[in-house]
């Protein structure tokens, strides 16, 4: 006989569906089947059950090659290498759960590192606006209760967030949108014909690295006021048409993703958006949400927030938090040479940072905690495997929109392996000890 | 535990009627207690004041908006980080404070146990995640419940007993402490960008009035005998003439009388009155209209208060009242956060400065010292800053140096650029009334705590309590040459303890103490009707199942302090 664990929470993405149901086999061992997942949350949940997985530490030889070795030993190794640094840095966090994020921030103020998590080359630019203009924003079952006007600007969720649409921006059946997608309009600006953007009703093929323009152009339009004939590639006519569908709703909720947030003009377009749907809120209501990418980036930018006061790129060699993007951000500190040792978790830099970061991370002490095998685990000096949060081990994540998801523990990782939070621990007493802190 | 035995003090505590009278006070296993054995550790306060430890009774310290406010606003770390230090972990942020400096600074200041008043149910986990990093303060935390869609489809009918079933399934799934109030209905109607002004205004779809939600959730919270009563912040905050709406609030609960086995007596906790005590129509003839309301709660004894007293400092103010901030965004032209919360509520946050150059900011620091200096009975009224929003919880000192000195609040007056208006437009300039050492015990400390059902446990010093003591280096028998010595005084605690332990030492943290999340477990017959209506909107209106709507475990309230509630015999 096989098991259903049903409410299962999906460790991928910002959209963390709470209902999948995992079908384990008689022994809780083993994950046979994955229902209500997408693929990319599937692959997820099945990827823990490869034969091949790496179960144990691994450090690199001189000669390039890997020895095995125990999990004391590798705790050994990172709180040495830490507490020995003068500037470690300690980056991802982004897919682990809060406990581990909590821990590790112990760490990092017993070491002095600079923090940091993945929404440096990501959502970064996001906080930053949101610290210039605000963030009138709202939980996803406002937007499947109530939008009836949706915008989906520089994101794919078709392919990055495959069930956001269907369980809570397009097609659910919420109280007040009964007709399911019939009750709303999308609009979706992207200068490629996306598949989120073959589902639109109005598709604005906006020119590369115009957003800002056609934000501004957005609120131009809603006070009608003067347009040139075209604007980022748009004509005015699409413009002043959108503008007064938007106005028109009761209810606008506009997502945003990479397209918008690392294209030129980074934080400001995010800026001209905020400010758009803070415009809009003087016609009808509307909200405005950051398509977060891991499961946990948000949880992370929490715990850093209400520990450190700040959500990312957080230094603390100084003996208190400052923040400084651009300055204290992994990416800078690795060009700039800065840092002299890096602990990588829940995180792959090696395959997204540039090249000139990802040697510096290979030259220096570097540890990688990850399930995975991963560019950056194999750039790196120690590789910790890990139990996979959300699969081997419960803990508590946020969703895009900030809510708290305690996730679930479905089966036991391979035996003896440690978890993310267990692996810090370990890492955490060893420091205290060598620092000489009780 | 080590044993403690303080001597020598002036012990001010209402729940005995100790007042400044020099008493020992014994601690043992985490207890007051009659005698301690001759081994015990002796504290000499001599030349001190020694109260119970306090009690916050409204205070916005964990949460999401809370942590929104932090990570907006990086500028209010500027110039106030501390860093790692003993016991104390790193802190910063002077409006908004990590947890870890939230916990040390109410410490330092001789408080022990503190209230969050705005816990969105669906967001019960994160709140108890920082209540879990704030150390050594014992906390609870009040779910919002003035704009829950349950709340409005069982009361449209007066159906009371399916209210208070759903209230205690809540207050179990969210650990929660008390029924919190946020403008009743204004909140649901700004999920369409709409407001409630008046208790009168039918809330849009749910065909409900403000009123009418208040009178229910009066109702249930009484019918299941919760420790505090019904927390309310009414709708109409903030405007020039809101007192009349504040009014006609306070009147829904004329013949409501408590019922419950913790000694409280109100069914209405009236909070941040301050802001609801405005006259005037206009921001230009904007006038004090405290002694209206606090008139009023002086005669109906079934009434809680607390002020909200303006600090004048540079502040984030954020409340569930979400209309409220999209108006105040609108005022000042500072960011605008807002979230809106599916079923649920709503929060918004907005920076704002209160400015003694701004006659409006000035009327409203002396409304709220109005407020406490009009009224009658120190038992009903506490002070608050509602942190942050009138102002930091650190400057509790300073409130209570304008509280306790009528010299220190002419000096503020004069201060005043506008020093004029703010004498025509309140009555500041002719109280003369000093509160007392023992009215302060009653206002921070006695009276919040029997406001809360907390009376057996905290808030005095009567053996048997909890040996929650805070010693203030404070000579009661010398004349207070110079105002400011009495804010030096109450800022930094010579002692305090908590649970018997000895957080403090010399303004300093000593120990992180065992700090306890409070909450009620109330139980009530079984009830399938509202079972299968929580079912139901979880299954369709919800974005999370039902199954991962709880927060338990280690990780969220590693340690739990619940007050048992049986409404089963009803």
């Amino acid at each position: 006989m096989t098991k259903a664990i049903p409410d299962v929470i999906c460790p991928f993405c910002g959209t963390l569906c709470d209902d999948l149901e995992i079908i384990v086999s008689d022994d809780g061992k083993k994950i046979l089947e994955v229902y209500n997942a997408c693929v990319i949350g599937t692959e997820k949940f099945m990827h823990s059950q490869a034969t091949d997985r790496v179960t144990r530490p691994r450090l690199q030889q001189p000669d390039g090659s890997w020895k095995e070795i125990s999990y004391e030993e590798a705790a050994d190794y990172t709180a040495d290498v830490l507490a020995k640094a003068k500037k470690p840095l300690m980056y991802g966090w982004s897919s682990t759960n809060c406990e581990a994020q909590s821990v590790g921030n112990e760490i990092a103020e017993l070491t002095r590192a600079c923090c940091d998590n993945t929404a440096a080359v990501c959502h970064g630019t996001t906080l930053i606006a949101v610290q210039d203009i605000g963030l009138p924003s709202c939980t996803l079952g406002e937007v499947k209760n109530r939008a009836d006007r949706v915008i989906f600007w520089g994101c794919n969720p078709a392919h990055a967030h495959p069930r956001h649409m269907a369980r809570y921006s397009i097609f659910p059946r919420g109280f007040f949108t009964g007709k399911g997608q019939k009750s709303r309009k999308l609009i979706v600006v992207d200068p490629r014909v996306t598949d989120t953007a073959k589902m639109a009703d109005v598709h604005l093929q906006i020119e590369q690295g115009r957003d800002y323009e056609l934000l501004n152009a957005f609120r131009v339009a809603f006070r009608g006021e003067w347009l040139p004939d075209v604007v980022a590639g748009i004509p005015k006519e699409k413009i002043y048409e959108a503008a007064q569908t938007l106005k028109e709703g009761r209810f606008v909720i506009i997502f945003f993703g990479m397209g918008v947030t690392q294209s030129l003009s980074k934080n400001h377009n995010i800026d001209e958006a905020i400010a758009v749907t803070k415009d809009l809120n003087d016609y009808t209501k509307a909200s405005i949400m950051p398509m977060r990418g891991h499961y946990n980036v948000t949880g992370s930018g929490e715990v850093f927030a209400w520990q450190f006061g700040f959500p990312y790129s957080v230094d603390l060699t100084r003996g208190f938090a400052r923040y400084n993007p651009g300055d204290t951000s992994s990416i800078d500190l690795l060009a700039r040479q800065e840092v002299d040792a890096v602990m990588v978790i829940g995180s792959d830099p090696g395959a997204h940072f540039p090249f000139k970061c990802v040697k510096e991370i290979s030259k220096v002490p570097s540890v990688c905690i990850d399930p995975h095998l991963t560019p950056t685990s194999g750039v790196s000096k120690l590789h910790v495997p890990v139990a996979f949060a959300g699969v081997e081990v419960g803990g508590n994540a946020y969703r895009m929109d900030n809510v708290p998801i305690d996730m679930r523990k479905v089966v036991e990782p391979p035996a003896g392996m440690l978890t993310d939070e267990e692996f810090l621990i370990m890492v955490r007493d060893r420091v205290k000890k060598i620092k000489g802190v009780a | 535990m080590t044993e403690y035995i303080i001597k020598n003090g002036h012990v001010f505590d209402p729940v005995q009627g100790i007042k400044g009278d020099k008493k020992d006070i014994s601690i043992k296993d985490g207890k007051i207690v009659d005698k301690v054995g001759s081994g015990a550790k002796v504290i000499d306060a001599k030349g001190m004041t020694v109260m119970a430890g306090a009690v916050e009774i409204h205070s916005h310290i964990a949460g999401p908006k809370v942590n929104l406010g932090r990570i907006y606003r990086p500028e209010d770390k500027l110039f106030t980080c501390t860093p790692t230090k003993g016991h104390e972990r790193m802190g910063g942020g002077n409006s908004i404070p990590t947890t870890f400096k939230t916990g040390y600074e109410y410490a330092k200041m001789g408080y022990t146990t503190a209230m969050e008043a705005a816990m969105p149910p669906m967001f019960s986990r994160h709140v108890h995640e920082e209540i879990r990093d704030t150390p050594i303060i014992d906390e609870g935390a009040f779910p919002v419940l003035g704009n829950n869609w349950f709340v409005m489809e069982y009361l449209k009918n007066n159906e009371v007993e399916n209210t208070a079933a759903y209230i205690a399934w809540l207050l179990r799934a969210t650990k929660g402490y008390a029924v919190k109030v946020v403008n009743p209905g204004g909140t649901e109607a700004w999920a369409w960008g709409l407001n409630c002004l008046t208790v009168n205004d039918p809330v849009p779809y749910f065909d409900i009035t403000p009123a009418e939600i208040v009178k229910g959730l009066i109702q249930a919270n009484e019918y299941l005998g919760l420790p505090h009563s019904m927390h309310i912040h009414p709708n109409n905050l903030g405007n020039p003439g809101c007192y009349e709406t504040t009014l006609d609030t306070l009147k829904l609960a004329e013949g409501f009388k408590a019922k419950n086995k913790f000694g409280r007596e109100q069914v209405m906790h009236l909070t941040h009155t301050q802001f609801h005590s405005y006259g005037g129509d206009t921001w230009a003839n904007f006038e004090s209209k405290a002694k209206e309301v606090t008139d009023y709660v002086n005669k109906n004894k079934n009434i809680t208060i607390d002020t909200g007293n303006v600090t004048l400092d540079e502040t984030t103010t954020m409340t569930a009242d979400g209309p409220f901030e999209h108006h105040l965004t609108g005022l000042n032209h500072l960011k605008w956060a807002n979230v809106d919360v599916e079923l649920e509520t709503a929060a918004g946050v907005v920076p704002y400065i209160y400015s003694p150059n701004i006659s409006v900011c000035a009327i409203q620091w002396a409304i709220g010292l109005e407020i406490a200096l009009m009224s009658k009975d120190p038992m009903r009224c506490f002070i608050t800053t509602d942190h942050p929003n009138a102002g930091p919880f650190t400057r509790y000192p300073r409130v209570i140096k304008w509280l306790m000195s009528t010299k220190a609040r002419e000096a503020q007056v004069n201060a005043f650029k506008h020093k004029d208006k703010v004498l025509s437009a309140t009555s500041i300039g002719s109280l003369d009334r000093e509160i007392s050492l023992y009215e302060l015990a009653q206002m921070t400390r006695a009276g919040p705590a029997k406001s809360l059902g907390l009376t057996s446990i905290c808030g005095g010093l009567k053996p048997g309590m909890d040996a929650d003591v805070a010693i203030y280096n404070f000579n009661p028998e010398k004349p207070v040459a110079n105002p400011d010595d009495i804010e030096t005084a109450f800022s930094r605690c010579a002692h305090v303890f908590k649970s018997g332990v000895e957080v403090v030492t010399n303004g300093e943290i000593a120990a992180t103490g065992n700090k306890r999340t409070l909450w009620v477990n109330a139980k009530v017959n079984d009830n399938p009707q509202v079972m299968r209506d929580i079912n139901e909107k979880f299954l369709k209106y919800y974005s999370i199942s039902q199954a991962n709507y709880e927060s338990l475990g280690h990780h969220f309230v590693p340690n739990p302090f619940a007050l048992e509630v049986d409404a089963t015999h009803v």
